[in-house]
Parts: C-alpha cells; sequence; structure tokens
C-alpha cells in the first residue's frame, strides 16, 4: 500500500482557537490508528501575531511541517492571513476559505469557529466517527463539549449546501 | 496533560518529554520559564510523584536539581538554550563532581528565534563542558530519550544534556504510554573527594572527567541512538533532530546516519559511513557542529552553504542544500506580536514616551514595547538589564534622560543583584518595575511575589516593595497606573526629577492570568 499522507494547514491569528483545531484533527487521526505528526509555534502567538498549525497524518509520517505547494487542506480563520497561507495549498487542494462566511453563521459564540470549521473539514477526511467524538471529548471539558459536539455535526453537513 | 483515554496520547515534544520522565522515575524537577521549554515543568508538576518548581531563575533551578541527583534521586533541569547560560556555573563544574541519582539537563533551541534574543546552538556546550548530549528528532523520541539520558546518566557518572528545538518541542505525535518504573532513592553519601571541588579534588575529578569522555566516545560507536540507515550508495546523510525528518520525507531511498547522541562524536561510524557512500552530505541546523567536526576527520563530504546557519532549517530548504545552493528566502509579510488590548504597559510606555527618555529594557513582554507604534524602548539583552543598563548607560551619560523598565518576574529572576549594585555604587535613576503579577509572555507562570506555587498552592508571597528598600533604593512606589494617569505622571515627573536611586512598582495584573490578586 502506498503511504498517502493527508497534509493539512490551519492559520489566521492569535485568539482565533487555531491551535485547538489541529489539536482535534490530530486526536481524531490517532484515535483512528494514523501516524500523526502536528507543528506550530507557540509564544508570541497569544499577543495577536500570526498563527500557523500544521498536521500531517498516514501510515509513516516523518516531517512536522508541510511544505510550500503540498496542502491538502488549507483553514484560513482570517481573511487577512490568507495571501501568506495560500502559497502552501497544491494544485488541486481544497480551499476552505468559502466556508468561511457559512461557519459564522451557525455559531453564536465567535469561539467556536475552529470547531465549526474542523466539522466542515471533516466532511472531507476519511476518518471514522468515532475517532472524531473520542477525540472532541478528549479536548474539551465536560461543559462545552456537548455544545461543541452539536457545532461540530451541524457544520459537517454544510459541505451538501456548498 | 492529555487525558488517558487509551495506552497512546497526542504529545507534544515537551509534554512527551515529560512523560517519558515520569516513566523513568523522576523525583525532582526545576525550571524558570522561557519559550519554548515551558511547558516541561507545567506537565511534569502534573504528577503528584514528582517535586516540581519554578526556581528563581536558572542558576537555582540547576543547583536545587543537581543536588537532588547528589543526594540519590533522578532528578532534571529544563531552560531555553539563554536560560542555560545563566545557569553555566554549576554546569560547568557538576561535569567534573558527576551525579548519584541520574540527572538530565533539557535545553530547548530556538532556531529562527520564534521568541528569543538570540540562536545560539547549545551542542557546543557538550564540547566545552564534556558532557554528553543526546539530540531527539521527535516528540516520541524526547519520550524515549529522556529515560535513555537518564540511564547513561548513572552509567557514566554524568550530567547528560537532551538538546530539543522549538520545532521537537512544540511539534506533536501520537506517543506509547507506559507505567512508572521507580528505583528506591540512595543513601546521602560523604564523598569529599567527589562532591568538594577544591583544587586538589578537582585536578583528580579532572582526569576522571578526561577518561569519561573516553568511554563516552566508545559508547556513541555502538549505541542504537546513533542510528545507519542503510539506502542507495550513490546519496547518503549525516544528520540530526529535525533535520532528519525533513530529508527522510524528500530523499526516502538516501542513506542515513542519524545521530542521536552526538556528542562525543562517534568518528568510526562517520568514517564507516561517508567510505560507503558515493556523496555524503552533513545537515544540521544552525551551526556547523558537525561539520567542523568531520573536517577533522579527512571524511569526504559536503555541507550545506553557510547561508543555511542563519535560522531555522525548513522542509523547503533541502533541495537547495542537497544541491549545494545558496539560502534564498522569499519575504513573507506575517503579523507582528505586539502588547494586546488594555495591557498595564501600554500606559507606562505613553508616559515615558512623551517625556523622551532613553529607556533601557528587559525581557518580557514589555520588550514589545519598542516595536512601532510605541517604540519607546531602547535596549533589550538579557534578563536583568534592564536594571543594570540604567547604570551603565548612567555611567556613560550622567546628564542624559535615562530610566530602566523591568518585569516583576525578571526583576526576581536577575534584577535584585543589578539593584543592590545600583545603590551600593551611587547610582542614580528611576527602575520602573512592571509588576503585572505573573510571567506573562510564556504564558503566565507563578514567581515568588505571586505568593503561589508552580502548583497554585499559597506559599511565603515576596514583597517587592521592601525588597527594594533593602536593597537601598532611596524612594520606592507602589501605584496601579490605569484609571489613575495624573497622578502616575506626576510621580514619574517627581521621580525622575529627584537626584536619587528610586523604584516605581507600577503594579496591576495581567489581563491574560486567569485569577487576579
Amino acid at each position: 500500500m502506498k503511504n498517502q499522507v493527508c497534509n493539512i494547514v490551519f492559520g489566521g491569528i492569535g485568539g482565533q482557537g487555531i491551535l485547538k483545531a489541529s489539536e482535534i484533527c490530530g486526536w481524531a487521526a490517532m484515535y483512528d490508528g494514523r501516524h500523526v505528526r502536528k507543528s506550530e509555534v507557540h509564544g508570541m502567538a497569544q499577543r495577536g501575531g500570526s498563527v500557523e498549525s500544521h498536521l500531517r497524518f498516514g501510515r509513516t509520517v516523518y516531517s512536522p511541517l508541510v511544505g510550500l505547494g503540498e496542502a491538502d487542506f488549507l483553514l484560513c480563520f482570517h481573511e487577512e492571513e490568507h495571501p501568506r497561507l495560500k502559497p502552501f495549498l497544491k494544485k488541486g487542494g481544497m480551499d476552505l476559505m468559502e466556508y468561511l462566511p457559512k461557519a459564522r453563521e451557525i455559531i453564536e459564540n465567535p469561539k467556536a469557529l475552529n470547531t465549526a470549521m474542523v466539522g466542515v473539514l471533516a466532511s472531507y477526511l476519511s476518518i471514522c466517527e468515532e475517532a472524531w467524538m473520542q477525540s472532541l471529548e478528549t479536548v474539551f471539558p465536560g461543559k462545552i463539549l456537548d455544545l461543541n459536539k452539536a457545532i461540530f455535526i451541524k457544520a459537517r453537513s454544510l459541505r451538501d449546501g456548498a | 496533560m492529555a487525558k488517558k483515554t487509551t495506552d497512546k496520547a497526542f504529545l507534544s515534544g515537551n509534554e512527551a518529554l515529560a512523560y517519558g520522565a515520569w516513566e523513568a522515575g523522576l523525583k525532582v524537577a526545576c525550571a524558570y520559564p522561557g519559550t519554548p521549554s515551558t511547558e516541561i515543568l507545567e506537565n511534569l508538576s502534573k504528577f503528584k510523584e514528582i517535586d516540581t518548581q519554578w526556581s528563581v531563575n536558572e542558576k537555582v533551578a540547576y543547583e536545587v536539581a543537581f543536588a537532588a541527583s547528589v543526594g540519590g534521586v533522578r532528578s532534571l533541569f529544563a531552560c531555553k538554550h539563554v536560560g542555560l547560560n545563566v545557569a553555566m556555573d554549576p554546569l560547568m563544574t557538576s561535569s567534573y563532581t558527576g551525579v548519584n541519582g541520574g540527572f538530565v539537563v533539557v535545553v530547548c533551541d530556538d532556531p529562527g528565534m520564534h521568541s528569543s534574543q538570540n540562536e545560539q546552538d547549545t551542542r557546543w556546550v557538550g564540547i566545552y563542558s564534556k558532557m554528553p548530549i543526546l539530540e531527539p528528532a521527535s516528540p516520541a523520541e524526547a519520550k524515549f530519550f529522556v529515560g535513555e539520558a537518564f540511564t547513561i546518566s548513572e552509567r557514566f557518572d554524568t550530567p547528560v544534556i537532551l538538546r530539543m528545538t522549538t520545532r521537537i518541542s512544540h511539534s506533536k505525535e501520537d506517543v506509547e504510554l507506559k507505567t512508572r518504573v521507580e528505583a528506591p532513592p540512595k543513601p546521602l553519601e560523604k564523598d569529599i573527594r567527589k562532591y568538594v571541588m577544591v583544587p586538589g579534588n578537582a585536578r583528580i575529578r579532572h582526569e576522571v572527567v578526561e577518561k569519561r569522555l573516553v568511554k563516552l566516545k566508545a559508547f556513541a560507536e555502538k549505541t542504537k541512538l546513533n542510528k545507519v540507515e542503510v539506502g542507495s550508495k550513490s546519496l547518503g546523510f549525516v544528520t540530526s533532530s529535525v533535520s532528519y525528518s525533513y530529508l527522510k520525507e524528500q530523499y526516502p531511498e538516501a542513506s542515513y546516519l542519524k545521530l542521536g547522541f552526538t556528542y562525543p562524536f562517534c568518528d568510526d561510524k562517520i568514517r564507516q559511513f561517508s567510505k560507503s557512500i558515493r556523496k555524503c552530505i552533513v545537515v544540521e541546523e544552525l551551526d556547523p557542529f558537525l561539520e567542523e567536526h568531520m573536517k577533522t576527520l579527512g571524511v569526504k563530504f559536503t555541507a550545506k552553504d553557510p547561508s543555511f546557519r542563519l535560522g531555522e532549517l525548513l522542509p523547503d530548504y533541502m533541495k537547495a542544500i542537497v544541491e549545494g545552493q545558496i539560502k534564498k528566502v522569499k519575504p513573507v509579510k506575517s503579523r507582528p506580536p505586539r502588547m494586546c488590548p488594555g495591557c498595564p504597559h501600554w500606559i507606562t510606555f505613553s508616559v515615558l514616551k512623551k517625556l523622551g527618555f532613553f529607556v533601557a529594557g528587559d525581557i518580557g513582554c514589555y520588550t514589545l514595547g519598542a516595536l512601532p507604534p510605541t517604540s519607546a524602548l531602547h535596549s533589550c539583552v538579557c534578563m536583568g538589564a534592564g536594571v543594570t543598563f540604567n547604570e551603565g548607560l548612567r555611567r556613560a551619560h550622567p546628564e542624559d534622560k535615562i530610566v530602566g523598565v523591568v518585569g516583576d518576574s525578571t526583576f526576581v529572576h536577575s534584577g535584585i543583584t543589578g539593584l543592590v549594585n545600583a545603590a551600593y555604587n551611587k547610582a542614580k535613576g528611576v527602575i520602573f518595575i512592571l509588576d503585572n503579577r505573573t510571567t506573562a509572555m510564556t504564558g503566565g507562570q507563578n514567581h515568588p511575589a505571586t505568593g503561589l506555587t508552580i502548583r497554585d498552592e499559597p506559599t511565603k508571597e515576596l514583597d517587592l516593595k521592601k525588597l527594594c528598600e533593602a536593597c537601598g533604593a532611596d524612594y520606592v512606589d507602589q501605584i496601579d497606573p490605569t484609571g489613575n494617569l495624573k497622578e502616575y505622571e506626576t510621580l514619574v515627573a517627581e521621580r525622575i526629577a529627584a537626584d536619587a536611586l528610586s523604584v516605581i512598582i507600577s503594579k496591576h495584573p495581567c489581563k491574560l492570568i486567569k485569577r487576579n490578586i
């Protein structure tokens, strides 16, 4: 079997929950039995700077970073950051930017944008339902778990309406 | 720490390292926060079996952790690369005394300076201190290597440096979780010849250290931490750390000598490997550490163009390195960080900017005061220099408008001695302690003046005002600058006009910390 690796780039600005979004996908891929590598830079991000997170999963993954022109998916949470991140996308890769306004529509709290965008992404990935749910349970503490599950499920159906 | 639902978890390099150290029976761990190393102690503190602390600074952290090792338990010190500079005094001599329980020195380098003031390469410390260096290439390896490091430390009677980088510390991987294996602590032994480094004993220990290096070199030749992966005979790489991962991805057919035990060098293995390959290339991040050594071995190889010594090595550079090209960087516009909206530091900087002062700065969030539009901080070198630069600059220009700023955590780390020095040597001026009640830049860790431990337990609270008075400051004022601008400006003007050494503690909690004291 060919070692197919899925490359995803997440980006935006500090405070948008970008790292959490890639975290959800990372745990889900792991629960689905894949080898996962993820990379990001903390530190200054909390001070409103650019935030970028790379996620790669497959049978065997070495590099924790996605090269330019290699991303299968781009999830950008901020319009201004989009031009900077676009070069990561490979030819024929999916830019989920168009879902940003739709994802904003289905949430009440802007903090949940990350879960909504991950929901959209999930509709394109071959990660099993159980792994997604297990991941959400790992990443979100008790009180906000149900809300995030609901947003995730709702956002997943946005694809059909696209 | 991640929730344990299976025997696997998706952990960062720092989390994985903490987990691995716990599994290896770690008992005592100390650090001062510093990106990208901070999460190691944060995660260790979640294990009840481990005695953890935020120490006052890296020198103190190193000494407390090292002494626990001398006391007979496994211990660990963690810091960022520049933090190691602060701990170099105990480090250099701990190499002579050796250990009792295993002692691991975790150092996180920051190639690319994502959040640092320089780009120093810690691998040189191996040569300088004659201590072994381990370099994991992934979070899973970090977890495995820390256990190996404890074993090597005890077997060879030496502290072991575990060198991480931002890309290993802050990247994540699925790792397997195991149970903890704890060794009973060894008794406290009085061994004067081993632990009292007066010249007579140290001369004997130096000989022990040199002999130890020979043994470690023999170990480097045999250990599986230095791994040969036989592939193509036409292309092979000598590499370590994250560079290995990038290369492996792009040149899966090539041969590899992947170094996990980087120092002492495994000369025979390197010679053998380079002989077996038609085109041998050394790929390493930052300094030409392997490269310089391999030149002395007389083996045939090529290395990256010197332009790649600057900054982080990225996957997109691998092809250019292999082809011997120079580094070409396309400028990318990325959003710069800045002080948060509502940050109390804004007020101090706006007051100082209006007055047109040279502001000697320090390491922390307030360093961002140097960036536009504020542009009101004019020097930043190292921890504590906000205090000492005020003095030194005034010695050069006694009549100029100069003040110093330093954060609360940074003042406790390295500012106190500078203030004592200023008072003792009759220096004048105003030192602002920008007291936001936390170590903010690294994500909000406690320190002595918060009155809380690493586990948020109440403890003795350091009184900064009394401390500054005791150091010899003529005036010490404590004021909340928010909603109090007139009074703040008046106070600043008054203290600046006085021919005295003053401290103004500008106290208001950081907006990002959960608790407000």
